[in-house]
């Protein structure tokens, strides 16, 4: 089992949902985000006085998987994200060690889908 | 007794000279009665705009309490108004200095009209407008302080300065045998009593209070700006109220006052904005709003006397020297006046009552005078010395005032209170909820 992570942009976000609902991963949990990368952010000026932290507004996904879907889920989510540009944000993958569906109390590989 | 009669009586004539209308009997005329209560109205929802306007500009731990000290003082002030507030500002004159308290209490305050003040308007009526004034002069001071004062202090503090500073001054001002009106300084609507006397105030409290932990660098930025350009409007809407009302009737004069102070603040914001272009790549919000309350605090004392052509450059005046203030004169010194109540009431009120020296006309206005540009020099240094005064009194018993309630009760929250915010710690109550 795989826990996704990924940052996009919060435009993206329509089109890297219908990219999952295609390759059959329909369980996601989405939030709003700030951050920075390379892209850095824009800094905001109140009557003349320049705001130091300068963060850009982004979303965030968190996806667990089973194997078989790391790469679909990877895809589909790089597929609806992609502009080019700097700043379309980063997919990161990590172990997960156990899963539990609160309702039925099944867990692992059970409880993920 | 009759030194006192022939003084009335001295008073009375200058007045009747000075404003003919008051050389009839006194009767109560129905348009005017009903633009002076509908103006009283409009004056007291400045104070819920002002808690928005400000309230928008702090972080968002401490919205409740920059809400709750307006809406206090909407009750407080109301109260020691006609217990004893309205006696000492116009109740009989005590050597030009104040009111005495014969009118305590409501007493001789009725519903016949007082011809010296308002000869076709119930004294009542007069009384309850000027009530809405005492209630927000002392509003507008906690810009300097918010985000960090105790609120039992600032309670205490409120009320002191209602009766000891706001009061009197108003009384100089605006009272039969106040010094400064006698001294022939002209104050429209409060450019003196209520902007300069509570700007210079809140600079003094910036002062004692001393800054917010982490000013300059780490205060984040306002919670809520759409609140604070919410606030602003209905200031804006509320301020024709402040100044058209101030004709004390619904005539050319009220009409005169209502156009300059919207032609001011539209000027002002304007060029705020303008300013904004220039010097920061970028026209903000929150400098489009503080161009046009700035103006809004210009024409206050001017728009009775001046010419709707003059207002525009009252205005853009204003927003030139107080852009200036806030972008520079203030890091420069290093004070916390958190949301800039000196910076644009303070310096914009000294703006617009010099302005006042300058443009005045007889021709808007005969129981005015004629300012600088209009052939009367005398005008200018007249309002100057109304400025001074008001500047000076203002400030050192503020300065006293606070320096005794800090050690009384002791001005700032702790800490960690500061840290956590002021609507958990002072009122147990938060504005928003994280979580449903």
């Amino acid at each position: 089992m795989k826990y996704i992570v990924a940052i996009i942009q919060p435009d993206k976000l329509d089109e890297v949902l219908q990219e999952l609902e295609q390759s059959e991963i329909h369980l996601v949990t989405v939030s709003p985000v700030m951050g920075r990368g390379r892209q850095r952010g824009i800094s905001e000026v109140y009557r003349s006085h320049k705001e130091a932290g300068s963060l850009l507004k982004k979303t965030k996904l968190e996806i667990a998987v089973n194997d078989t879907f790391v790469k679909a889920a990877v895809d589909a989510i790089i597929k609806g994200a992609k502009t080019g540009e700097i700043g379309d944000g980063k997919i990161f993958v990590l172990d997960l060690e156990q899963c539990v569906r609160i309702r039925t109390g099944e867990q692992s590989t059970a409880a993920i889908g | 007794m009759n030194l006192k009669k022939i003084g009335l009586l001295l008073g009375g004539l200058m007045l009747s000279m000075a404003i003919p209308a008051f050389a009839q009997a006194p009767t109560v005329d129905t348009g005017d009665t009903a633009w002076v209560l509908v103006s009283a109205a409009l004056v007291l929802m400045m104070t819920p705009a002002l808690a928005f306007f400000y309230g928008g500009l702090v972080r968002k731990k401490n919205m409740l309490s920059v809400l709750m000290q307006c809406f206090f003082l909407m009750c407080l002030i109301t109260l020691q108004w006609v217990v004893f507030g309205y006696s000492l500002s116009f109740g009989p004159d005590i050597k030009g200095w104040i009111g005495s308290l014969a009118w305590a209490g409501m007493h001789g305050v009725g519903l016949e009209p007082y011809a010296d003040y308002s000869a076709t308007v119930p004294h009542q009526a007069f009384m309850i407008y000027q009530c809405m004034f005492a209630v927000i002069t002392p509003g507008l001071i906690l810009g300097a302080f918010a985000e960090r004062m105790k609120f039992s202090s600032f309670v205490v503090f409120s009320f002191l300065w209602a009766a000891i500073v706001y009061d009197p001054v108003c009384h100089w001002v605006w009272a039969v045998g106040g010094f400064l009106r006698k001294s022939g300084a002209l104050d429209f609507a409060g450019g003196t009593v209520v902007h300069i006397n509570a700007g210079v105030a809140a600079l003094a409290s910036a002062l004692v209070l001393g800054r917010r932990k982490g000013f300059p660098a780490r205060i984040s930025p306002p919670h809520n700006l759409p609140f604070a350009v919410l606030g602003a409007g209905l200031l804006w809407v509320g301020w024709f109220g402040f100044n058209g009302g101030s004709a004390l009737g619904a005539n050319g004069l009220a009409a005169n006052a209502f156009v300059t102070t919207h032609v001011a603040a539209a000027a002002a914001g304007l060029t705020w904005a303008m300013l904004d272009w220039k010097f920061n790549a970028h026209p903000t919000m929150l400098g489009k709003i503080t161009g046009a309350v700035g103006g809004l605090v210009a024409i206050t004392p001017a728009a009775g006397f001046v010419s709707v052509i003059d207002a525009i450059w009252i205005g853009i005046g204003v927003s030139v020297i107080c852009y200036f203030a806030v972008a520079f004169l203030k890091p420069k010194f290093g004070y916390d006046d958190s949301l800039d109540a000196f910076g644009v009431h303070g310096i914009g009120g000294m703006w617009g009552a010099i302005a006042t020296g300058l443009w005045a006309q007889k021709a808007i206005n005969p129981a005015g005078a004629d300012g600088f540009f209009y052939g009367n020099p005398a005008l200018l240094f007249i309002q100057i010395k109304a400025v001074v005064v008001t500047i000076v009194y203002s400030f050192v018993v503020s300065f006293i005032l606070l320096k005794i309630v800090d050690m009384v009760l002791g001005l700032r929250v702790s800490e960690r209170d500061e840290r956590i915010g002021l609507d958990l710690t002072q009122h147990r109550e938060s504005a928003y909820t994280m979580i449903d």
